[in-house]
């Protein structure tokens, strides 16, 4: 089969991908159509344990209003809107905690625990709880969290919770389709790959050796 | 509540019953059936077709995870394999003291429709190591015997490649490699000008198209969620599917297999298995059984096959089946190169693995370790995954961004800035080596655990020696010193010898093989040169069992030339009614 057809091909695999076979059980040849959950669109090829096991994880809630209200004003603190991309709850992150810390439970202690000890924090400091301080006021009890090596007595297992926080922010804005964007990823989709660009061999002084450039596969350009 | 349990005996007698459908299984279910014999093919897992099942080209954010691993798939969200390490109600165990930890599949292609797809063939020095330095033993075959084998799995399957006339990494029929990637540009020149050779890898993937079945490569790196054009080797795409279009092959999935039967005389007569499906239990007759099941599932089932003919299990009377079980050795070193921070974007995705590798270059004489390895290079511009930008506290403190010193950690929009700057510049390498065949390193039958099927389970007692230590100590110092030639800052795998320089535990490479070794003689082998055991003649074992030794490669490559060798040899005898 030569390239074109083959993505052809492909194009017609991902149409017919929004059905799924009931692989656990080849005896039953029904196809199954999957459930699109608004919440957590999943459409990628699941067995039957995965489906029961999502469906199982979203059924549940673990933070509580409260709780999840500080996440929103953390992650944006975090990865807030610029000039390039939206901010990460733009990109849907405090969705993303939710969904990840019921999915890997040694992250809930630490998260739970975390959110709580900022709360203290913002009752010690203004009397007031973190979600209804000022701005200028929260970025005053962030600044003091944010920067591992500069940590002042007793804020120590603040900045252990905003590492935290901000490792699952910047890892559930850049896997969303406004933070792959962003960050510059031009990969995941059918293409020849022709080698690294001129401009960029040029930039770094590099090139390809004739035997290279004899025996690697290579494309006419367009 | 129903009927009690009865054993249901399948009526139609096969010429051969094979248990797994990884690569050995495959490639045997493949000859078999292109020869106008009848097969049943038992495998333990479901059933899977790349076609169908592969997440190939889904977006990151089409997981609520990421892509992050789970216990379904250890290798991540998006991957091509169902199970691993951990299967329900499927325990093994170790001896106290020591660790193994034991990859199982469970589907249809096993484990090949998700890995690596590095298709080396053995070299002749690695068909008799025992001749050239003294240690283990020498395999009863020689690379001459099985050159003609992987002629022709090079021209079925397709590998991309270049000849190098290396007398250990042999000249094949290759289709072209892809070009090299800039951070794998930068390697070559590096490693090369310190002496270490890199050459274009060796995977089974088509970046030309070789038969109207199959589609040619798109460069998705995503050989591992499995490919939906065929464009790579997976034994469910490339063998199975064709074998069973000859209307040769009955597939029956979510068979675990129990036992092999045997009658009177100790010939084999077929498999009994349990269906997952209904949980009855089976058996299935064939005049020959074949079994390619994995290294370690193929010796449980010997193990576990007694009868009066075979007291120690089926075809091991020289008491090796389990023993001699052995992993390619692993350790790994990574970092960043500072000079592709802030790199311009382009696609860079490439085929799913390396472009370039190194094969083995030393000359062991001269070093404190026996055996080779080859390095495997990643790095550039990857699709974001669960984990992306996680420990950016331990860099954007370190590196100057766009020419600014910052503090570690931070928020906001300098940390957007951060992430940009940083984003593609890691670099990383392994090592893939030869670990020796030892009768001390091996897998038996657990007295006392059972699975939830009944089945006696393994017991695992693996340790490496100091061989293994002292290869994973070169391989560090080879990576360092291929680091600093490059200018890369190693962030990680610096490992010294209190962590054994991070030599990865047995079994974690998942490239287990020896339990069923072959050999001249049956006081110290289960199988003759045929693949075929020394006791029963009609039981043949085609997977990393049969192996005598690793090879500084991986074995996949051979694993299907030695399966297609002893599946001709089957098919010849059954003709000549000698089995």
């Amino acid at each position: 089969m030569d390239r074109r057809k083959s993505i052809k091909a492909l194009l017609i695999g991902t149409a017919a991908g929004s059905v799924i076979m009931d692989s656990c059980n080849p005896a039953d040849k029904k196809e199954t159509a999957i459930v699109k959950d608004a919440a957590t669109p999943d459409q990628a090829d699941r067995t039957r344990e995965e489906i029961t096991h999502n469906k199982k994880l979203n059924e549940e809630t673990f933070f509580t209003k409260e709780e999840m209200a500080t996440i929103v004003i953390l992650a944006d603190i975090i990865i807030p809107k610029d000039e390039v991309s939206g901010s990460a709850t733009d990109a849907k992150v405090p969705d993303f905690i939710e969904f990840i810390v019921k999915d890997m439970p040694d992250h809930q202690t630490p998260m739970r625990g975390g959110l709580r000890w900022l709360q203290i924090e913002s009752l010690k400091r203004f009397e007031k709880s973190f979600n209804e301080i000022s701005e200028k006021q929260r970025i005053e009890i962030v600044d003091d969290i944010a920067y591992p090596n500069k940590v002042k007595p007793g804020m120590k297992q603040g900045v252990a919770f905003f590492t935290l926080m901000r490792n699952l922010t910047s890892t559930g804005f850049y896997t969303s389709e406004i933070g792959v964007k962003d960050i510059g990823y031009k990969g995941n989709v059918p293409n020849q790959w022709n080698g690294v660009p001129d401009d960029v061999l040029k930039q770094y002084n590099v090139a390809y050796t004739e035997k290279e450039l004899k025996e690697c596969v290579s494309f006419d350009k367009a | 509540m129903g009927d009690s349990l009865q054993i249901k005996k399948q009526p139609k007698q096969y010429d051969a019953v094979i248990v797994g459908s990884g690569a050995g299984g495959g490639m045997a279910a493949y000859v078999l059936a292109n020869a106008g014999l009848k097969v049943c093919l038992l495998e333990a897992g479901a059933n899977f077709d790349p076609a169908i099942n592969s997440s190939q080209l889904k977006n990151p954010w089409d997981s609520p995870r990421r892509g992050a691993s789970t216990k379904f798939r250890p290798f991540g969200d998006f991957d091509g394999c169902y199970h691993g390490w951990q299967i329900e109600g499927e325990p093994y165990t170790h001896a106290e003291g020591t660790k193994w930890d034991w990859w199982r599949a469970r589907m249809v292609g096993g484990r090949t429709n998700h890995w690596g797809r590095i298709s080396l063939r053995f070299g002749p020095n690695d068909f008799k190591h025992k001749s050239i330095d003294g240690l283990g033993d020498d395999w009863p075959i020689s690379y001459d015997d099985v050159k003609p084998y992987y002629d022709k799995i090079d021209k079925l399957i397709g590998v991309f490649g270049t000849n190098e006339g290396l007398v250990n990494d042999p000249d094949g029929f290759f289709l072209p490699p892809p070009k090299p990637r800039l951070h794998e540009l930068f390697i070559k020149d590096a490693a090369t000008s310190i002496g270490i050779p890199v050459i274009p890898s060796r995977l089974s993937i088509l970046t030309k198209p070789i038969n109207k079945e199959r589609g040619a490569c798109f460069f998705c790196a995503q050989c591992g969620r499995s490919c939906k054009v065929y464009g790579d080797f997976s034994s469910s795409s490339v063998l199975i599917k064709p074998a069973i279009a000859t209307g040769n092959v009955d597939l029956v999935t979510n068979a675990m297999a129990r036992e092999v039967l045997t009658n009177a005389s100790g010939l084999a007569t077929g498999v009994s298995y349990v269906s997952k499906e209904d949980m009855q239990e089976y058996q299935v007759q064939g005049k020959v059984v074949i079994l390619a099941a994995s290294a370690c599932e193929s010796a449980r089932l010997m193990l576990n096959s007694k009868s009066t003919q075979h007291p120690n299990g089926i075809g091991n009377s020289s008491n090796v089946v389990g023993k001699y079980l052995h992993d390619s050795t692993g350790a790994a070193m990574g970092g960043y190169l500072p000079k592709l921070f802030g790199r311009k974007r382009y696609n860079e995705d490439g085929v799913g693995g390396m472009h370039v590798y190194t094969p083995w270059w030393g000359d062991n004489k001269k070093l404190d370790f026996a055996r080779g390895y080859h390095i495997e290079y990643w790095g550039g511009m990857e699709q974001p995954a669960y984990g992306f930008g996680m420990g950016v506290e331990g860099q954007n403190g370190k590196i100057p961004i766009n020419g600014k010193t910052k503090e570690a950690g931070g928020y906001g929009a300098s940390l957007k800035e951060d992430h940009r700057y940083l984003y593609g510049a890691s670099v990383g390498m392994a090592g893939r080596g030869e670990a020796l065949a030892l009768a001390s390193n091996y897998c038996e039958i657990d007295p006392s655990v059972v699975d939830k099927f009944g089945i006696p389970v393994l017991r695992f007692n693996t340790k490496y020696s100091e061989q293994e230590v002292n290869q994973a100590k070169h391989m560090k110092e080879s990576f360092r010193e291929i680091m600093h030639k490059m200018g890369a800052v190693i962030t990680w795998g610096d490992d010294g010898a209190d962590k054994q320089y991070g030599l990865e535990s047995p079994g974690k490479i998942i490239h287990e093989a020896g339990t069923v070794r072959m050999g001249d003689d049956k006081k110290t082998s289960a199988l003759n040169k045929w693949s075929q055991a020394h006791d029963c003649k009609n039981l043949f074992n085609v997977d990393g069992g049969q192996f005598v030794s690793q090879g500084d490669k991986n074995i996949t490559w051979t694993i299907l030339a030695l399966s297609m060798r002893a599946s001709e040899y089957i098919v010849d005898q059954l003709k000549k009614q000698n089995i």
